[in-house]
């Protein structure tokens, strides 16, 4: 996009946000979405208490990491007072529901309430690319179609690590590696979908520079090294490996495309003159 | 009704930061802190270059990101159209500096000033503590402008109840008023003048007016 007296300037990369808010979004994500894939894969009895233990302990440390990184620490409960609108309030909310619903379910012994939480862990990993969509200052963020990317990265993340157990377990199965197929395959379908949006933008060069790079890692760790791995092990019965080189892959390209994009790819706004001039009071029209 | 706005003439800024230091002064930001500074604009390529100067700040918008992200309510808007922060509600999680389009906030994690052997005596007299780890930045000199109402006088025309921007401007480049007057010194000034708004298409609706005559 050639530049222009309305274009963008003053882009610098945000210093606000840093690994700890990547580490929310990575360990959010994946444990969120090992709480709802193992669910899935136990339903409709109760996944193994260990698996939902770790899911929390991930979501937990994602939040962990929030906390240590905000300026007011022990005013953190304040997190909670703004649901209306607030993507980060619900993150929360949803967090001490699923934390809840899963005491619950220990508790009493009945299935439906890990179910739900399975739900609400759905709707964790949704409310984690809503609240980067909301941030209308750093354009890579507030793309729309982060949403589905950071919900599809979660979805691999998670169904990875569960992957990676069962396979160390010996329990892996071949539905497995087909859903780890399907998910690579509709993650890359939403890269695809954002970076090219993306690159019909005005994003600066070092956005761009960055975003090439994950390009890279998505398709080729992320994508190719997956299909190929967990395909062999879907046709070779013996090639358990296989599979758990797959979910490797998988979730490392996912962690690390994460990671890039809080601590590298996020230019601010920056400024720009506007590019209607107008005449007349602005209530004119009134 | 009244909606509080802030008119920057970029035909007569000269950039020369007065209005930048009479907010340190008034505000005692730390170093790095500038809730009004002025950005020197150069336009085009060689030999067929422009320059301006840009007064920038929170832009205290209508329908501000901050506010809509703020988890804990800290960041609300006055019915005049200011936009504030509650530092004592604050969690300082800076969610609402990366959904600013306008780069107007601001965090510090501790108390910083001018020179390394304390504050000055300005600084000392006007340091905020709960500023400290909480989300800041431009109020519109809310306190004085609620003074000066409270005593009878017009913000952005009489100085006591217009913020300190505005009145120190050398260049007469920054107006403060009220745009739901259309009497009002903003009012006039934007019938009379070709205008912009920064980022507009991002849905801000923001109370910063920039007068413009392109060349």
């Amino acid at each position: 996009m050639k530049p222009t007296k309305f274009s963008r300037f003053g882009t610098s990369h945000q210093a606000i946000w840093d690994w700890r808010a990547a580490g929310n979004f990575i360990c959010g994500g994946a444990g969120s979405s090992l709480l709802a894939v193992s669910t899935f894969a136990a339903f409709p009895g109760v996944a193994d208490g260990r698996l939902l233990l770790l899911a929390v302990l991930l979501i937990g440390a994602g939040l962990a990491f929030v906390w240590t990184e905000i300026g007011r620490p022990w005013r953190a409960f304040n997190v909670l007072f703004h649901p209306q609108t607030s993507w980060m309030t619900r993150e929360a909310y949803v967090a001490a529901l699923i934390v809840a619903l899963l005491a619950a379910g220990a508790a009493t012994g009945v299935a439906f309430l890990s179910h739900i939480a399975s739900l609400a862990a759905l709707l964790f990993l949704y409310c984690q690319g809503r609240i980067l969509k909301a941030a209308r200052g750093i354009p890579t963020w507030r793309e729309p179609a982060i949403v589905p990317l950071i919900v599809a990265t979660g979805l691999v993340e998670g169904l990875s690590l569960l992957v990676l157990i069962v396979t160390m377990q010996g329990a892996a199965v071949p539905a497995m590696f087909a859903a780890l197929i399907l998910l690579v395959a509709l993650r890359a379908a939403a890269w695809l979908r954002y970076r090219s949006r993306m690159n019909a933008s005005d994003m600066p060069l070092s956005t761009r520079r960055v975003l090439q790079s994950s390009h890279l890692a998505v398709l080729g760790v992320g994508t190719a090294v997956p299909l190929v791995a967990a395909a062999l092990a879907l046709a070779v019965p013996m090639a358990a490996l296989a599979g758990a080189l797959a979910a490797l892959a998988a979730a490392v390209a996912g962690w690390h495309f994460k990671l890039l994009l809080i601590t590298r790819a996020a230019q601010v706004q920056g400024y720009a003159l506007g590019n209607k001039l107008r005449r007349g009071h602005p209530f004119a029209a009134r | 009704m009244t909606r509080y706005v802030m008119v920057a003439d970029l035909n007569r800024c000269v950039g020369c930061q007065t209005c930048t230091a009479s907010c340190k002064h008034t505000n005692a930001t730390p170093p790095g802190v500038q809730w009004r500074k002025v950005l020197d604009v150069e336009m085009g390529e060689y030999p067929n270059v422009e320059r301006l100067f840009m007064p920038v700040g929170c832009q205290h918008c209508s329908d501000p990101p901050c506010m809509e992200v703020c988890p804990s309510t800290a960041t609300g808007q006055r019915k005049d159209g200011i936009v504030t922060i509650d530092y004592d509600l604050c969690i300082g999680c800076s969610y609402c500096a990366v959904a600013c389009p306008y780069q107007a906030r601001y965090k510090v994690e501790e108390a910083r000033f001018a020179y390394s052997d304390g504050p000055t005596e300005n600084e000392a007299l006007r340091f905020d503590e709960r500023r400290i780890g909480v989300a800041q930045k431009c109020t519109f000199c809310s306190d004085r402008v609620d003074a000066g109402l409270e005593r009878g006088l017009t913000p952005g025309i009489d100085p006591d109840a217009t913020p300190a921007c505005a009145n120190a401007c050398i260049a007469n480049a920054l107006t403060f008023g009220d745009l739901e007057d259309r009497e009002s010194n903003v009012s006039k000034l934007l019938t009379e003048n070709t205008w912009f708004r920064m980022h507009e298409h991002l849905g801000t609706d923001p109370g910063f007016y920039y007068l413009w005559e392109e060349k």
